[in-house]
């Protein structure tokens, strides 16, 4: 079942965007939707911080671009490298957690304006699991993302997927510490 | 770009260490059986031959003995007789010594090479079990006495032994930079003479010995996906035969050697999500069938002996389990359901058993699964364990695992109760034993 629900998330995004863009009191179409808590349908530019709820998973790249309020993707389009380029994932989870969802609009507003841009979503794993399911898990990672992106009318030409399963982990630890870092998708502009 | 220290300190570890990897694996047996048969082996004499040639013989032959687990032959230095004939041999003085077998044998020096006489005795009722004469050149002396080793395995524990074989091995070695070396090797099961067959800067994947032993299918990442490769062992040639859009791994090869089951996710365009599933490809024709079709993750195939089943893993469960599917076609048939993932099954030789790896609390380690009464037995303690592959004679299964942050090869019993280990430095990755091999030549 859990396969199921995650599908059934990734149609919550186009909820929220509508919600964000015109009407807010869409929370009854996220009934039955395990992350579709009442915050989470606040629109994104009143949050000050949009990675206020990521627990533990505290993103380590060093853009700052995430911390931008939303109030007008002019300014998040002109260039992806103040970007925040990873998005995390829980354990065996593909689902876009709603903490990082606003960076994956950011650059989504910046491939709308920009549709020469492409990008490579790179999906990750950490070491759990083999490597050959790992690699069908991280493609769906990178597929998550690579679906929100189209939902807001990214073109299909402008995004590759690529899954590197357990491949290639940024922490190499053995334990939750490098694990978390490791189930990861990396925006990656040539 | 910043290397976080402990990762220098793992990169320049691995840079002293890989060195040692040229050279033979050593291989710690970390858990025995109790009542292990006690054998009493005496250095081969030489007959006109080099005498080395026979110490040489008789070690290998000890060191593979006691390697399974079931042997606890006498260390040579208590050796209180050095007979080579069957005439010279007194049965009182190895019962006392609590021996239960004792092989004898010599080395002659013939025109030809060399010939091989062995000799093994039941030392309780004082009578000879088997005799053997071995042609042999100093170039096949491992294969001897591998052979040796076998025919004294099975004379004694009733199955054939699987000395005489082979393991594939996927290393992964760190440079500074961020540059990776990834390497597939070709080891003797006792760890010698580890020979690199291919040496890519990008992932090796998923390597599985042909039936003849003769070729490796593998994966290998190349353009932003796995593509499939076979690659003749022998000659070094190598072709690409399935490389679609998305990824193409997890090769399985038939029982007849001519088709591979294998793993491909067809995408129609670069960002396209294609779905996994199982597929068969005809390696003559080079025709390609789809054996599952489901929006689930469908991976890993393996072949039933007998070559009417694929069992495979899908998640359409919510979690990855083992399903099996008559090549006749006909329904999917979920097999396990303990644990809260079962991944990467492959048969027993004897189509009896599967060996997988059981996920439970976070654990992953290496279980066996009785088809007939559907009983799961894990074999493990440790907790990041992978790729599990049997013995061709269904003995051992050899595994990846994580010991004191290394990834490292280890050996269980089917039984569990003997353990070894592969103590390598650096990252081992996706052991593939092979069939048995005919000669190690």
């Amino acid at each position: 079942m859990r396969a199921l629900k995650s599908f059934a998330l990734l149609a919550l995004p186009v909820v929220l965007v509508l919600g964000c863009s015109s009407t807010p009191e869409q929370p009854a179409a996220l009934k039955g939707a395990d992350i579709a808590k009442p915050k989470t349908e606040t629109p994104a530019s009143t949050k000050p911080d949009s990675n206020a709820g990521a627990g533990s998973a505290t993103p380590i790249d060093t853009s700052k671009g995430g911390a931008k309020t939303d109030t007008g993707s002019t300014d998040r389009s002109a260039s992806p490298a103040n970007l925040k380029n990873t998005v995390y994932f829980d354990f065996d989870h593909f689902d876009i957690k709603p903490e990082f969802r606003e960076a994956i609009l950011a650059h989504a507003a910046y491939l709308s304006k920009n549709p020469s841009a492409t990008v490579k979503i790179e999906g990750h794993c950490d070491e759990r699991g083999t490597r050959e399911y790992n690699i069908a898990l991280g493609d769906r990672r990178a597929t998550a993302v690579r679906q929100l992106l189209k939902l807001q009318g990214v073109a299909d030409k402008q995004i590759a997927t690529i899954s590197f399963g357990e491949e290639r982990p940024v922490a190499l630890g053995h334990d939750e510490d490098s694990w978390w870092q490791n189930r990861r998708a990396v925006f990656a502009y040539r | 770009m910043t290397i976080p220290l402990f990762r220098r300190v793992v990169i320049i570890v691995m840079m002293l260490g890989w060195p040692a990897a040229q050279a033979a694996l050593t291989i710690e047996i970390t858990e025995g059986i109790e009542g292990a048969l006690p054998i009493a082996i005496v250095p081969f004499a030489s007959d006109g031959a080099d005498a080395l040639l026979g110490t040489d013989l008789t070690t290998i032959v000890w060191k593979d003995l006691e390697r399974s687990g079931r042997f606890k032959p006498l260390p040579q230095t208590d050796l209180i007789a050095r007979p080579s004939e069957p005439g010279k041999v007194n049965f009182h003085d190895w019962r006392l010594l609590g021996m239960d077998n004792l092989l004898i044998g010599s080395v002659k020096a013939t025109p030809q090479g060399y010939e091989v006489r062995f000799y093994l005795f039941d030392v309780i009722k004082g009578q000879q079990i088997k005799a053997f004469s071995l042609p042999m050149q100093v170039s096949t002396l491992r294969a001897t006495a591998h052979k040796i080793s076998d025919m004294v395995y099975e004379a004694l524990i009733g199955e054939p032994g699987a000395f005489l074989t082979r393991v594939a091995y996927v290393t992964v070695q760190h440079r500074t930079g961020g540059a990776s070396v990834h390497t597939l090797w070709i080891a003797d099961a006792d760890g010698y003479g580890p020979r690199d067959i291919l040496n890519s800067p990008t992932e090796i994947m998923s390597p599985a010995w042909s039936p003849d032993g003769s070729k490796l299918a593998y994966a290998r990442f190349e353009n932003d996906h796995f593509v499939l490769y076979v690659q003749d062992i022998a000659t070094g040639t190598r072709e690409v035969v399935a490389k679609a859009l998305g990824h193409n791994g997890a090769p399985a090869w038939s029982p007849d050697g001519t088709r591979l089951a294998l793993t491909m996710q067809q995408k129609r365009h670069p960002g396209d999500a294609g779905n996994f599933d199982i597929y068969i490809l005809d390696l003559g024709s080079k025709v390609f069938t789809r054996f599952t079709d489901h929006w689930a993750v469908e991976t890993h195939p393996a072949w039933s002996p007998d070559g009417r089943y694929l069992i495979f893993t899908s998640d359409r469960s919510g979690r990855p389990q083992i399903y099996r599917k008559a090549l006749a076609g006909g329904k999917e048939e979920r097999l396990t359901f303990e644990g809260a993932e079962n991944d990467r099954a492959s048969f027993s030789p004897n189509g009896k058993i599967l060996a997988m790896i059981h996920a439970n609390s976070g654990e992953y380690r290496v279980a066996v699964f009785e088809l007939e009464t559907g009983q799961l037995r894990v074999l493990t303690d440790s907790s990041l364990d992978e790729s599990p592959s049997f013995a061709p004679n269904g003995s051992m299964i050899i595994y990846a695992t994580t010991f004191k942050n290394a990834k490292i090869l280890a050996a269980v019993s089917v039984d569990g109760r003997v353990k070894q280990r592969i103590p390598e430095t650096g990252r081992v990755l996706d052991p593939a034993w092979s069939p048995l091999l005919p000669t190690l030549q």
